[in-house]
């Protein structure tokens, strides 16, 4: 079973630890270079903060996980490349995803108050935003109705291709909307004049380190779904393993057995029906 | 394809007619929530008139996850959905034909409703193709949309609860398209106001009925 082998790897478990603390490594540097290193920005003062998070924060959640999501649900859902891995790995984006998704909201609502004097303003990018959270949200809780893992991974990814298709209806929508969203700061043309050099490295920084937070959180979450699958399966056949074992008298003589066998079949002579029972 | 399209919407069309469930339920309740819209804004006339387009849409939603899961129940039980695997029935067919008949529903729903907002609230219809376009185009991407979801919670135990979560973000396009072709369309506006609209409702209705097409029989295997 390759699932199995996966989690129980040496391998992957040392690359996991190796991207937690190289994630934790870069963040702890983003927060020193963030708070102390950079200076505060001319017109919006240390507000310019947020910037080395927020972005990194929207870039993992809108792009990365629920793109890698998206892309796992149509792998499990195409014959050829079925496998519950692909269930597993969209799980655990769309989980790891919607906690980033989050902290895009709040991290954009704190730098919204001060800067347009509200915390929630409903212009294109932050409602779609919102509204992709919705979505994803009843994809995890599609997921907690229980069923087979198979049924349930077939519907999952459904239920992500759907939401996912709806995406770029909801974002032109909205876009028509309203918009008054500031244009991208990194993406654009003139990159120098907008961000100052040891800014655009915290910048910069703060992008991988979420990268690699987001990896971290990704390989743990599978691990824990492998694992959960792993015992929801085990705990059958270990039930049914007991079950069969119940009528059992060890051959040798046991303190715990001889006391058990009146109270289990009062009556009955334990002796002689033990080796019947020990063969089947 | 089109002629078990036919035969699934004549289906569903039957049963409604002889068990009046959308009209004796989901259309009062539609009309009971314009009436609490109504409640909502006060007394004032000119709060429900700006109001108004968004307060249809916005009923018309919520009467449509009515709908979709009467569509959904009316197979849930008798091993109905086993029968219709069974019958050979092209799945293409048997999610165009829900899609129609839920569509077909919904358009008396939208008549019903929008004699009611003009009534109640005072909204006067100044270019009616808008609305008629806005109602048509909305009306197959709910029913469309709300098929596919409805046979993907059909299995569901909770589906009650589920379903309105799953389908309303997703249907929120929609909504938007269809208020703001309403706004136009009580304000006077030019065909020139609404094209953008008309052109997404266009892309949500044509991804929503092509995924049905393709995926709806894999779904059925799910439940």
């Amino acid at each position: 079973m390759t699932t199995k082998t996966i989690v129980q790897s040496p391998r992957v478990i040392w690359t996991t630890r190796i991207i937690g603390l190289l994630a934790l490594v870069g963040t702890g540097l983003t927060v020193w270079l963030g708070l102390w290193v950079t200076p505060p920005d001319q017109t919006q003062g240390d507000l310019v903060r947020l910037v080395y998070i927020h972005p990194g924060v929207a870039w993992v959640a809108l792009y990365l996980a629920f793109g890698l999501a998206a892309g796992c649900s149509l792998l499990y859902l195409w014959p050829r490349t079925r496998s519950l891995f692909w269930d597993r790995l969209a799980a655990a984006s769309v989980e790891v995803g919607v906690v980033f998704n989050v902290c895009t909201l709040i991290s954009g609502s704190i730098w919204g108050k001060p800067t347009w004097g509200v915390w929630w303003a409903w212009d294109a990018r932050l409602t779609s935003t919102a509204v992709l959270l919705v979505l994803f949200l009843g994809y995890l809780a599609l997921r907690r109705v229980p069923a087979e893992p198979e049924v349930r991974a077939r519907r999952s990814a459904f239920a992500a291709l759907f939401a996912v298709v709806d995406v770029p209806i909801v974002h032109f929508s909205v876009v028509w909307w309203k918009t008054l969203h500031q244009g991208a700061t990194v993406l654009n043309a003139n990159l120098s004049p907008t961000i100052h050099g040891s800014m655009a490295w915290t910048l910069l920084l703060g992008f991988v380190a979420l990268t690699l937070a987001f990896v971290w959180m990704l390989l743990v979450r599978y691990r824990i779904g492998a694992l959960e699958d792993y015992l929801g399966s085990g705990e059958l056949d270990m039930a049914l393993l007991e079950r069969q074992s119940e009528g059992v008298v060890p051959p040798a003589p046991d303190l715990k057995a001889e006391a058990l066998a009146p109270v289990d079949d009062a009556g009955a002579a334990p002796g002689p029906r033990a080796p019947a029972e020990v063969t089947r | 394809m089109w002629r078990d399209t036919l035969l699934m919407a004549g289906k569903d069309l039957r049963i409604e007619a002889r068990s009046r469930v959308a009209l004796s339920q989901v259309a009062p309740f539609g009309i009971v929530a314009l009436v609490l819209f109504a409640f909502a804004l006060g007394p004032d006339r000119a709060p429900m008139v700006k109001g108004a387009p968004g307060l249809f849409w916005v009923a018309m939603l919520f009467s449509s996850v009515l709908a979709i899961q009467r569509s959904v129940s009316v197979e849930s039980t008798d091993g109905a959905r086993d029968g219709l695997r069974l019958s050979g029935l092209d799945p293409a067919g048997q999610f165009l034909g829900k899609t129609l008949s839920v569509a077909a529903q919904l358009l008396v729903l939208e008549l019903v409703l929008g004699v009611g907002v003009v009534l109640l609230y005072g909204a006067s219809i100044q270019t009616f193709w808008l609305i008629a376009v806005s109602c048509l185009l909305g009306t197959i991407g709910l029913a469309a949309a709300g098929t596919l979801y409805g046979a993907l919670s059909a299995g569901l135990r909770i589906k009650e609860t589920l379903l309105p979560f799953l389908l309303l973000p997703v249907v929120a396009p929609v909504l938007l398209a269809g208020t703001r072709m309403w706004q136009a369309a009580l304000s006077g506006g030019t065909p020139a106001n609404g094209t953008p609209w008309f052109h997404l409702l266009i892309a949500f209705d044509a991804v929503y009925l092509a995924l049905g097409v393709v995926v709806y029989g894999p779904i059925q295997e799910t439940a």
